[in-house]
């Protein structure tokens, strides 16, 4: 295995364009765990961490671009306001230790579908800053995962960042795992409210091959909060409001049976998020646009 | 003889060979620290997997991808000629007719002959300059199977024509066994169970299933072996037992027992894990084989094939009760999953037959318990044998009880506890304290958490208190608590007429004008503080300050296991009865040399303290330091529990066991219905201990016990597969082990009632708070859901019904 350590984002895309099977590397925390267990063994390893503006963000006017080497630690650090339900995901990425090693690119380049940073990048929609020796392409995060493990990254290309629009309203992430800390997603829900456009996205993640929307259960809501009002309001949302949008979302679910998991339960507990999801972030709409009590706050 | 250091980049000791100083107060009863605490926690402590030597080579394990397959074939030339291999070893290659090992049975091949029993079955070995290039050899080895039907339950296991996993039996249960698939058989008869039913104001029964759990220790398995000039090897290793290892090792490699010297090196952890064999034969075979020094470290994924688990068990039990609340009688089965080989069954067995009515009163049983063979993964030694699957299933039958009878579930516990005096369903009575019934009342007496915790903080909920923690799944929505209330009972050392002894050699000298204490054993030190307690007795006993607790190696005496909650019982007694003889030689010394200068030399009972020679009065006779001036007093001898009996194999009936530990617990728990997560808020636990030596010791056993059957409650199971028999999570990342983020606060009531047959009236600790703990937890969910739950353990789909 040859170990490639290019000093410069030139180099590296150079690196790349000559190696198109060489896997990148930054934190470790991903491609390290499948060296270590042999289930991969590439030719070459692309070494990006002399790249230091691949650690570095850039909050701008509109949207926030998070080098793809961010680790975990300083979004939720950092980002809390302009990116509340990464920071929120961020929160449950394994360890400390793994969180001062892993970033956002890295669950990008590995497009797993339990990866913790895919729901609320779907929820929140932006692009993946990809470049290669051809230039550099914005590929929308909708389009990103095209299957199992696999995203929509042209051999030669390294991702570099990924642009994020600011939160204009509430955003949350829920995620189910069989103990407290340090757990794979049996399934994640995240929700964010676009207030400026009227409209809700959400991200579902672990409960089908790629990370998906539930995009029925997002027009229906901003159908809903649109035909009654809800947004100018504030009033609190009707039951059967949540109830739809929850089952649509488990709807939108493809899930399988494995030792994490039952598919079944997988779709329950995705309804389950969604609903609670959409009670947090309503409430705490509500609160900041119409003064009435906040959802409750995560430590 | 060249002794392995760790290597530089891993700087580190191990904790023996370390001297103690200290207070002449540390003696027993004092919380004396742990010489290996700071090392490990700061992460210098060299284990078992750190070690080097110069000029050695890498081992490697080729393992079965099947459970149950003629070996057809095994090529390994293209093995061999890899750059670096050094060898390639097979069945075919071993050295002697022994080629076999086991705890009990010789029923394991050191390499699969002819076929593959359970997947992950080691099939053959490399040797290389580089672990790499081991692991690469042995991918290079061409195994052709042809695969056999698998049995992998009772049914299957016992069904027409059922494919036996051992075809020839010659083992002493195979011909009191039913089948040639059930390894044993105990039944426990007494009384008349069918009467007794008859008297029943309610009967209730229930089936119950108990999954796989794995010790997860965090030290995988490791060694490192280095062939001797004289042609023995000398053998670096973590175990829990070095002289069951040398007896299983020393006729396979050919050698006489004293050319197989064996050094404890640092162990991460053992929990029942490390009573059989892993590497210990490979290493050595290789080292004969290449002539140089061979490490094997087995990573995560092979550490869940290289030891056995918990046996998964099946149980059903019927209780009968009378209105007034007392127990009628009880019948049960229990099958036990024992896999493809024997490793401690039998004796699981045992256990599991004479502890299935638990700590209560029952005088008419009728108790079978069972062990198969079957082609899942072997299943052997943990933390509680047999007895943990038997309190599962009897504390479910308890609340079940109470609830029909409309009794408080501790009450009805009450009415029914054993006490001293009690004769067990073997017939044996139990003569020592046996406060069941007080521990209750001390768990249910401390107050609850208190409620809606999450809120404490103010403004919103804080996540860290509820059900999923930070992954944040709820803020108070759908959580529901429950309380529930264990106890149990499991027997100290070993049963069953097993002639379990400990040996410990003393040395008292003078080293620099001061007189100190060198103590010698062979026993384990794997995590759990015999090291600190054997100085500690020798400075009770020997009125010294300083201690120096030797490496554990077979130059000296069989310790017996750590395991059984044992080793301060046997091992510590074992140090006591030594200095007790070594004070003796010391006094004589003393007499001879002093004896003329006061007439108390003869008359008074006399005591070393403080460096001095005392009366029993408080006069001090002499320093230690003049008595042993130009001499030494140096003796190694073996302690015994008092004798046990065999269990009568058709009725059960013999006084099989040494000693009884008891421990009860309150769980807390708060239950996400509606997402079927868990969050156990406090498990409050009281525990006899007898004699707490080292009461800090005692605390962190009662604590790391109670976790660990917290885990089996909520998360702990290997999954096998039941068509293929494959182990389908063999990794950190998807079995589970509780963090510290589901660890609750344990508050722990420590009762110290003496058995007067025990050194120090002590009893062994390390079990029973893990038998307790996991019904604690269950009946809790039960108490917040209402559901029925029979499985441990516990998983979001059965609480949601997904």
């Amino acid at each position: 295995m040859d170990f490639l350590r290019p000093a410069s984002w030139e180099e590296a895309l150079a690196a790349k364009a000559e190696h198109p099977t060489a896997v990148p590397i930054a934190g470790g925390t991903d491609v390290m765990v499948e060296i270590n267990f042999d289930h991969r063994r590439p030719a070459y390893l692309l070494d990006l961490n002399r790249i230091g503006d691949l650690a570095e963000w850039e909050v701008g006017e509109r949207t926030v671009r998070l080098g793809a080497s961010v680790p975990y630690t300083r979004i939720m650090e950092n980002l809390r306001t302009e990116l509340p339900g990464l920071a929120l995901a961020a929160h449950t990425v394994a360890s400390p230790q793994i969180r001062n090693r892993g970033g956002v690119g890295g669950n990008l380049g590995t497009a797993s579908p339990a990866g913790d940073a895919h729901p609320p990048l779907l929820a929140t929609g932006g692009a993946v800053e990809a470049e290669s020796v051809r230039g550099v392409r914005m590929i929308p995060v909708d389009d990103f995962y095209v299957g199992v493990k696999r995203n929509a990254l042209a051999p030669d290309e390294l991702i570099r960042a990924v642009h994020l629009p600011k939160a204009d309203g509430p955003q949350q992430f829920s995620k189910v795992g069989t103990r407290n800390a340090m757990v794979i997603a049996v399934c994640a829900f995240a929700l964010a409210l676009h207030p400026e456009t009227r409209t809700v996205r959400t991200g579902i993640g672990s409960a089908a091959p790629t990370p998906v929307r539930a995009r029925a259960a997002e027009e229906f809501l901003t159908a809903a909060l649109a035909d009654g009002g809800f947004w100018e309001s504030g009033h609190p949302l009707p039951p059967s409001v949540a109830r739809q949008f929850a089952q649509l979302a488990a709807g939108a679910c493809n899930p399988i049976d494995d030792v994490r998991g039952s598919a079944r339960y997988r779709r329950h507990a995705v309804g389950v998020m969604a609903r609670r999801t959409l009670g947090w972030t309503w409430e705490s709409y509500r609160g900041r646009a119409h003064g009435s009590q906040g959802g409750a706050q995560c430590a | 003889m060249s002794t392995p250091w760790p290597r530089a980049s891993a700087p580190g000791r191990t904790p023996t060979g370390l001297t103690q100083g200290g207070r002449t107060g540390a003696g027993i009863g004092a919380s004396t620290l742990r010489p290996d605490g700071t090392l490990k926690a700061t992460g210098e402590f060299a284990y078992s997997s750190d070690m080097w030597h110069e000029d050695m080579l890498w081992g490697c394990t080729l393992r079965s991808t099947l459970a149950h397959a003629e070996i057809v074939s095994i090529d390994t030339s293209e093995a061999l000629a890899q750059p670096g291999v050094r060898a390639v070893l097979t069945y075919d290659d071993l050295p002697t007719e022994v080629k076999h090992y086991g705890l009990e049975i010789r029923d394991t091949p050191v390499l699969a002959h002819g076929k593959v029993r359970h997947h992950g079955e080691p099939v053959a070995l490399v040797a290389a300059d580089h672990p790499e290039s081991a692991r690469r050899a042995a991918a290079k080895i061409k195994v052709e199977y042809a695969e056999l039907p698998v049995v992998t339950d009772e049914a299957s296991a016992t069904a027409e024509g059922a494919p036996l996993v051992h075809e020839d039996r010659h083992d002493r249960h195979a011909h009191h066994v039913p089948h040639p698939n059930i390894l044993h058989r105990q039944p426990v008869i007494r009384g008349d169970a069918d009467a007794a039913a008859a008297r029943a104001d309610v009967i209730i029964s229930g089936e119950y299933v108990f999954g796989m759990q794995d010790q997860a220790f965090l030290g995988p398995e490791s060694g490192l072996a280095v062939p001797a000039e004289d042609g023995g090897v000398d053998l670096y290793i973590a175990t829990q037992w070095l002289h069951s290892d040398l007896r299983q090792i020393a006729p396979v490699l050919g050698l006489p027992e004293e050319k197989v010297r064996m050094t404890l090196s640092g162990v991460g952890g053992a929990f029942g894990g490390r009573e059989d064999l892993s590497m210990q034969i490979h290493a050595c075979l290789l080292a004969q084989r290449t002539g140089r020094p061979v490490k094997i470290v087995y990573n995560r994924f092979e550490s869940f094939f290289g030891h056995v688990h918990r046996h998964p068990a099946k149980l059903w039990y019927e209780h009968g009760a009378t209105r007034d609340g007392k127990l009628t009688h009880l019948r049960c089965r229990i099958v036990l999953d024992g896999g493809a080989y024997a490793s401690a069954s039998p004796a699981v067995v045992g256990n599991a037959a004479s502890l299935a009515a638990g700590p209560y009163v029952v005088d008419d049983v009728d108790i079978e318990a069972l062990a198969l063979y079957t082609n899942n993964p072997p299943c052997g030694a943990m933390r509680g044998f047999g007895a943990v699957q038997a309190c599962f299933a009897y504390e479910a039958q308890m609340d079940r009880l109470a609830a029909a009878l409309d009794l408080d579930p501790v009450e009805f516990r009450q009415r029914n506890a054993m006490e001293q005096g009690t004769i067990m369903p073997t017939g044996q009575p139990v003569d020592a304290p046996a406060p069941v019934a007080e521990l209750l009342r001390r768990v249910k007496a401390l107050p609850l958490p208190p409620e809606r915790q999450w809120l404490a903080a103010g403004a919103g909920a804080d996540v860290r208190a509820l059900p999923g923690g930070l992954s944040n799944t709820t803020h108070g929505e759908g959580v529901v608590r429950g309380v529930g209330y264990a106890v149990g009972i499991k027997n100290v050392g070993f049963s069953e007429g097993f002639d379990d002894y400990s040996t410990a050699r003393v040395r008292m000298e003078v080293v620099g004008g001061e007189a100190v204490a060198t103590v010698h054993t062979a026993m384990a030190e794997v995590g759990q503080g015999g090291v600190t307690v054997h100085a500690q007795i020798a400075r009770t006993e020997l009125g010294v300050r300083q201690v120096t607790i030797q490496p554990a190696d077979t130059r000296v005496g069989s310790a017996g296991s750590t395991s059984a909650s044992r080793q301060t019982y046997m091992t510590g007694g074992a140090v006591k009865n030594t200095c007790e003889a070594v004070r003796e030689r010391v006094l004589d010394i003393g007499r001879r040399k002093f004896g003329t200068y006061h007439p108390a030399w003869a008359t008074a009972e006399l005591l070393l303290e403080d460096g001095k020679v005392v009366t029993d009065g408080g006069e001090v006779l002499g320093e230690l330091a003049d008595v042993l001036e130009g001499e030494s007093v140096d003796l190694e001898l073996e302690f015994r529990h008092r004798p046990t009996e065999a269990f009568d194999l058709r009725t059960g009936q013999g006084n099989g066991h040494v000693q009884y530990s008891f421990a009860a617990h309150r769980a807390v728990v708060e239950v996400d219905t509606e997402l079927g997560l868990v969050k156990v808020v406090e498990l409050a636990v009281a525990q006899d201990v007898g004699k707490a030596l080292n009461p800090l010791s005692v605390i962190g056993q009662i604590q790391g016990g109670s976790t660990q059957g917290l885990g089996m409650a909520v998360m702990e199971e290997i999954l096998v597969d039941p068509v293929t028999a494959k182990v389908r999570n063999p990794s950190f990342t998807d079995y589970l082990i509780p963090t510290i983020l589901d660890t609750p606060t344990m508050p722990v009531d420590v009762l110290e009632l003496a058995d007067d047959a025990a050194p120090y009236g002590l009893r062994g600790v390390g079990e029973a708070p893990t038998l307790s703990s996991t019904p604690a937890v269950l009946a809790a969910i039960r108490d917040a859901t209402g559901l029925e739950l029979t499985r441990t353990p516990v998983r979001p789909e059965h609480l949601t019904g997904t």
